[in-house]
């Protein structure tokens, strides 16, 4: 498989969409490096390597996914992140890359929950080049 | 109008072309304030002055006054067309006129008028006049602030509850799209976390709907409540019967101290649904090879349960949210740990319905206290108020 080997950060903290990605992308072939909030994947991003994350925004502060991309970002600027989020369904806010006022977030792409593993694995690949 | 905690400010018109009238009635009601059984506030006045219909009008466009003291006959025109020529349903018109018939006073009351006045009148009469409409308006606000209130609070309560309705759709959905993808393969056995934690979610999420059923059967005040003398040793026993198994698989000790029999009266359901959230929480939140002391007494005319664990503890932080609808908190211990969020408020509102309390102290990562006062000999009174 292409994607062997490569490593994929997830933070998100509800445990069973974890489980779920977990799943879905071990049997992809990823291998993948879980966080359960923020400051362990801040623990994961200054210690260990991997070649991708997908970050939920909301966990213990309402923009943990967008602090975390951004020290990910500064580290690593080529290092592919996704952003999964329910926030527009929740607050109403919207968040979109394709606009550059929101040109400071430090993602990727942002993706809407709830997450479809397709959707995911066709970013990632094209995220990673596969 | 001015409307603070404290302050509850009308304007007031007094439109005459009586210079002593006027200044008479404004000096009358100048310090008039006073203030409405139960509420806070202080209702008191502000005063503008007309002396022609053509400068009434101006001011009640200009000032919007909540009340309008009307001379019937003033020299531009009469009270009747001062009302037709404004949208008299914004405030209140108390008519004064020296021309006192029956005619007039139901024409102007057709008009709109809230009260009629004659002339002459004492202060007093004046002071009335004008108290009745104040908190006749009061009232009103009261009344719509209430409304908008109560259906703010039911439209937060209903989306947080959608969202946590959602929440286990989602992780079950998710499961079985794994199951039908094949993910691992065509061994039935590699799916059994799957199953396993779908259904785990669907009880939880069965437990959330019949919380939420008990808190807004409570908070209805429509369930049928059987006060009977119960013994609150044997109830706290029967229920932590139905929590043994899980405390026994995570080696947690019970110790119940209580004299042999404790009796209350009060409604099993109600006292049943009390304990379960107390010690369902104490056995959830518990460390492994933990324990739980329950301790039930009567002391000065209250029952007092106090439900001390070993557990996970709470931060002071969270304590201070705990008690609020769909609060759970999260973090490293509590991650696999399954809620509704509503124990705690449902606990609150029984306690509340025998003119008791609920108190936490707790320790982060050390144990909690929660203890329960009921009041003993209230029934009456709150079976009163829940029949209300």
């Amino acid at each position: 498989m292409k994607e062997k080997g490569k490593k994929i950060l997830i933070a998100e903290d509800d445990g069973d969409l974890m489980e779920q990605m977990d799943i879905y992308l071990t049997g992809l072939g990823y291998e993948v490096l879980k966080a359960y909030n923020q400051k362990e994947a801040e623990k994961i991003i200054s210690e260990k390597d991997f070649d991708a994350a997908v970050l939920d925004l909301m966990m213990e502060n309402p923009d943990s996914g967008f602090i975390l991309s951004h020290k990910i970002k500064k580290s690593f600027p080529k290092k592919p992140v996704i952003i999964v989020t329910s926030v527009t369904k929740e607050t109403g806010f919207y968040f979109d890359k394709s606009q550059d006022k929101n040109n400071w977030i430090k993602a990727d792409l942002i993706i809407q929950k709830e997450l479809r593993f397709e959707q995911l694995k066709k970013e990632l690949e094209k995220l990673l080049g596969n | 109008m001015e409307n603070g905690k404290e302050n509850f400010k009308l304007k007031i018109l007094i439109a005459d072309d009586e210079p002593g009238m006027r200044d008479g009635a404004a000096r009358c009601l100048k310090n008039l304030s006073f203030k409405e059984t139960d509420f806070p506030e202080k209702i008191s006045f502000d005063i503008f002055l007309a002396e022609t219909g053509e400068a009434a009008l101006r001011e009640i466009n200009d000032k919007k006054p909540d009340i309008v003291l009307l001379d019937y006959k003033l020299p531009d025109m009469n009270g009747l067309e001062v009302l037709q020529n404004c949208d008299s349903s914004k405030f209140l018109t108390v008519v004064v006129t020296a021309f006192a018939s029956l005619e007039v006073a139901i024409a102007a009351t057709r008009k709109g008028a809230f009260d009629f006045l004659a002339k002459p009148f004492s202060p007093e009469e004046l002071r009335e006049s004008v108290k009745k409409a104040a908190k006749n308006i009061f009232m009103l606000r009261k009344v719509r602030q209430l409304q908008e209130e109560k259906s703010r609070i039911r439209f937060e309560f209903v989306s947080v509850l959608a969202h946590e309705l959602k929440s286990p759709l989602a992780a079950i959905e998710g499961y079985l799209r794994l199951i039908d993808e094949r993910v691992k393969g065509d061994e039935l056995k590699s799916y059994d976390s799957m199953v396993k934690r779908s259904v785990e979610r669907i009880i939880s999420m069965r437990k959330l709907i019949n919380d939420i059923l008990d808190l807004t059967r409570l908070e209805s005040g429509k369930k049928k409540r059987v006060i009977e003398k119960i013994d609150l040793a044997e109830t706290a026993l029967y229920v932590y019967e139905g929590l043994s198994m899980k405390a026994a698989e995570r080696k947690i000790k019970f110790e119940m101290i209580c004299p042999e029999k404790i009796l209350f009266e009060a409604d099993r359901g109600e006292m049943e649904t009390l304990f379960s959230n107390l010690l369902s929480n104490a056995v959830k939140y518990n460390k492994e090879g933990g324990e739980i002391k329950l301790n039930i007494a009567k002391e000065n005319g209250f029952i007092k349960v106090i439900c001390a664990d070993t557990g996970i503890g709470i931060s002071e932080e969270d304590q201070k949210r705990l008690f609020g609808e769909f609060v759970r908190i999260k973090n490293e211990h509590t991650r696999d740990i399954e809620g509704s969020g509503l124990g705690l408020s449902i606990l609150k509102k029984i306690a509340g319905l025998y003119g008791g309390e609920v108190k936490l102290s707790s320790k982060y990562e050390e144990g909690s206290v929660f203890s329960v006062t009921l009041k003993e000999k209230i029934l009456s009174e709150t079976s009163a108020n829940i029949a209300r």
